[in-house]
């Protein structure tokens, strides 16, 4: 009881120790001040809670299950390893607990148009969504390099009536799509809801993000023990700006005895440079996207295009809760080659008859590394971000095949 | 007294508004960024504001981020900002320089080795577009120790209380962003900012600027009618991207002339 009282972050003016915070253009200030008044005005509010259940059972299709990787963890030989599965959720991935927590907020702000950036397209996807599910106008910026990447989310995005505008700026990817998101932002701040997707940017964000992904965390915690008797050993989740992790990890953050293992994307090697694993790498600290986090930049302070086979873990920052996590010591931060991911794809795909995001695929192949080093008593859960769908083309081209 | 005070000073006893004109630091080209400030000055520019360019331009419209990324494609670093500042200040030791840009590229540097290499080129005041008031602290209180002013923006969305926040932290003038938006953007509302400023008025005792939104002599007019000074940035640095190397200088000179003569009107 007394480490909870001791782990409250963020703090009422959003930083999380040093990161997080509000670095914004004072024309948004008012919004994020607004948007943090509402949120705390309704989070605890009861009828909100209950839409958001509501949404959340019969519309996303909670609880996600979890699945034990039996023929996976028997090839390994060592520890179990166990699947939360939000690939099944409605849309594909974890990203729609979010999005729909957010909109439930933007219904009662009256906020009738909302916007996205979006990397994978799996946020852009929930977002347009959920947009259609309120009757909500609904614009996505996307990385014209991720267009071309993620070709059949675009297509999904444009069926639910979004409009995507491909962003032709800087590395082309998600980062270049959260600037143009927030320049639309502050030209329509009065209209509009922005609809962010991850556990990053300023306050509040990184901690209302958090709050709307918690529940698959919370629904871990029962449904472990139920399957094995107790909680996991360790829990691992993938990073990229940090909400899936978040979202599995801050419910075991007080549970001492579960390891915590954030997975970051190591491109084509951290020494190689081209990486998008800032906490990996011991990037410095850096304010990018409206927070102070650990963020892949030059000695000059310029950011750095980042490498990442995933379109959803190409970002050169990371969520602040993070950045903490990592300097308190309570969570570990590795990172997956893009080969071993796709290793990690191939293992799942035969061996349990999942095709998981690339994005979880690197998660699952830190499992796939240290389920071996450990007893077959051990427990690993990991969270399936996502289902792999979307990436049919990019493995299609790494194979060598056409579709 | 400060270079930005002495100057607003003057100018209050000619009954003149200020010209401050933008350009980005290393744009179209390392070499004529010098010249282009003292093509500035002679123009009838009284402050200057020199872009800091920045990978993630967040506030900026097409306009300025194409121009940061050419500066920063040239090699254009904050270090090379600082260093065209001490070569501007060899032949000019009295037309104030603000760098405006955003805070990282500071935060890398570290701002207490910034806020004295700032004092020892003779860079009179800051303008982090990412630094809101509340997370300015370290700024300011490094800014401060070495006599550098902090400039702080307002927006249209600024209430009360945020204006009496800034009012207590700024110094030099005070920049009004005059629309909801970009840099460069089209929508521009004179009525908007004549409602606002005397709101603004009301805490702010330093002078004034606008900016956002100015493209040519009539709207310079107009808005200096309504403040202490004009800034124009996007109008200018398109004069840059339009022109070649050989023609900038003398484009940009008349350019800001014109702009002169409307804001003298005033
Ligand atoms: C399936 C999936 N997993 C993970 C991520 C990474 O985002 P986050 O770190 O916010 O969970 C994405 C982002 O697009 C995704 O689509």
């Amino acid at each position: 009881m007394q480490s909870k009282q001791m782990y409250n972050y963020p703090d009422s003016t959003g930083h999380f120790g040093q990161f997080g915070g509000t670095y914004m253009a004072e024309t948004l200030i008012p919004a994020v001040e607004e948007l943090s008044r509402e949120y705390l005005r309704y989070r605890d509010d009861p009828e909100f809670k209950a839409e958001f259940a509501y949404e959340l059972k019969h519309y996303v299709g909670r609880p996600s299950p979890v699945y034990h990787a039996k023929r996976l963890s028997e090839s390994l030989g060592g520890a179990q390893i166990y699947l939360k599965r939000e690939d099944l959720n409605h849309t594909g991935a974890h990203k729609i607990n979010n999005a729909i927590g957010q909109a439930l907020l933007a219904k009662r702000m009256g906020k009738k148009r909302v916007i996205a950036e979006t990397g994978a397209g799996m946020h852009g996807v929930a977002t347009a969504t959920v947009a259609a599910r309120f009757g909500m106008e609904c614009i996505v910026y996307m990385g014209a390099e991720d267009i071309q990447r993620q070709a059949a989310n675009v297509f999904r995005m444009k069926l639910l009536g979004a409009t995507v505008v491909p962003v032709e700026s800087g590395s082309r990817t998600l980062k270049d799509a959260c600037n143009e998101a927030i320049r639309d932002w502050v030209t329509n701040v009065e209209s509009t809801f922005y609809i962010f997707g991850t556990a990053a940017g300023p306050h509040p964000y990184p901690m209302m993000v958090r709050d709307f992904q918690c529940v698959i965390g919370n629904e871990a915690k029962v449904q472990m023990p139920e399957m094995i008797g107790r909680q996991p050993d360790a829990v691992i989740a993938c990073v990229g700006g940090g909400s899936n992790a978040i979202g599995l990890f801050y419910p075991y953050i007080e549970e001492k005895n579960v390891q915590i293992i954030g997975v970051e994307a190591g491109g084509h090697g951290i020494a190689s440079g081209k990486h998008a694993a800032p906490l990996t790498a011991n990037a410095k600290v850096g304010v990018l996207h409206g927070n102070k986090v650990y963020l892949i930049q030059d000695e000059n302070g310029q950011i750095i295009e980042t490498h990442s086979i995933s379109a959803g873990l190409d970002y050169p920052g990371v969520g602040p809760e993070h950045c903490l996590l990592k300097d308190m010591g309570r969570a570990q931060y590795v990172a997956i080659n893009d080969d071993e991911a796709l290793a990690a794809f191939d293992a799942l795909c035969r061996f349990e008859g999942i095709i998981p995001a690339l994005e979880s695929s690197h998660a699952i192949a830190h499992a796939i590394k240290i389920a071996p080093t450990m007893s077959k008593d051990k427990a690993l859960l990991v969270n399936l971000s996502g289902r792999g769908d979307k990436d049919m083309n990019t493995v299609a081209t790494l194979k060598g095949i056409t579709l | 007294m400060s270079r930005i005070q002495a100057t607003f000073d003057k100018l209050k006893q000619q009954q003149r508004k200020a010209l401050i004109p933008f350009i980005t630091a290393g744009d179209p080209s390392l070499q004529l960024t010098v010249p282009l400030m003292h093509g500035l000055v002679e123009a009838g520019a009284d402050v200057l504001e020199l872009g800091v360019p920045f990978s993630d331009p967040m506030a900026d419209g097409p306009t300025i981020q194409r121009a940061s990324e050419r500066a920063l494609k040239h090699g254009m670093s904050l270090r090379g900002v600082l260093a065209m500042v001490a070569e501007f200040r060899t032949q000019d030791a009295t037309t104030p320089v603000v760098l405006m840009g955003y805070g990282n590229p500071i935060e890398a540097m570290g701002w207490e080795v910034f806020a004295k290499r700032c004092a020892e080129v003779g860079v009179d005041g800051v303008l982090t577009v990412d630094f809101p008031p509340e997370e300015s602290h370290d700024a300011f209180e490094h800014l401060q120790a070495h006599g550098i002013d902090p400039i702080f923006l307002l927006a249209p969305t600024t209430n009360d209380a945020r204006i009496q926040q800034v009012a207590k932290l700024a110094r030099g003038y005070v920049y009004y962003v005059s629309l909801k938006g970009v840099t460069g953007a089209g929508n521009l509302d004179l009525s908007a900012i004549e409602q606002k400023l005397p709101q603004l008025r009301k805490h702010i005792k330093l002078p004034i600027g606008v900016g956002f939104g100015i493209r040519d002599a009539a709207t310079a007019l107009a808005v200096a009618k309504l403040c202490d000074g004009v800034v124009v940035g996007s109008r200018i640095v398109q004069e840059i991207e339009d022109s070649t190397e050989q023609s900038v200088v003398g484009n940009v000179s008349k350019l800001v002339k014109e702009l002169r003569l409307a804001v003298d009107k005033a």
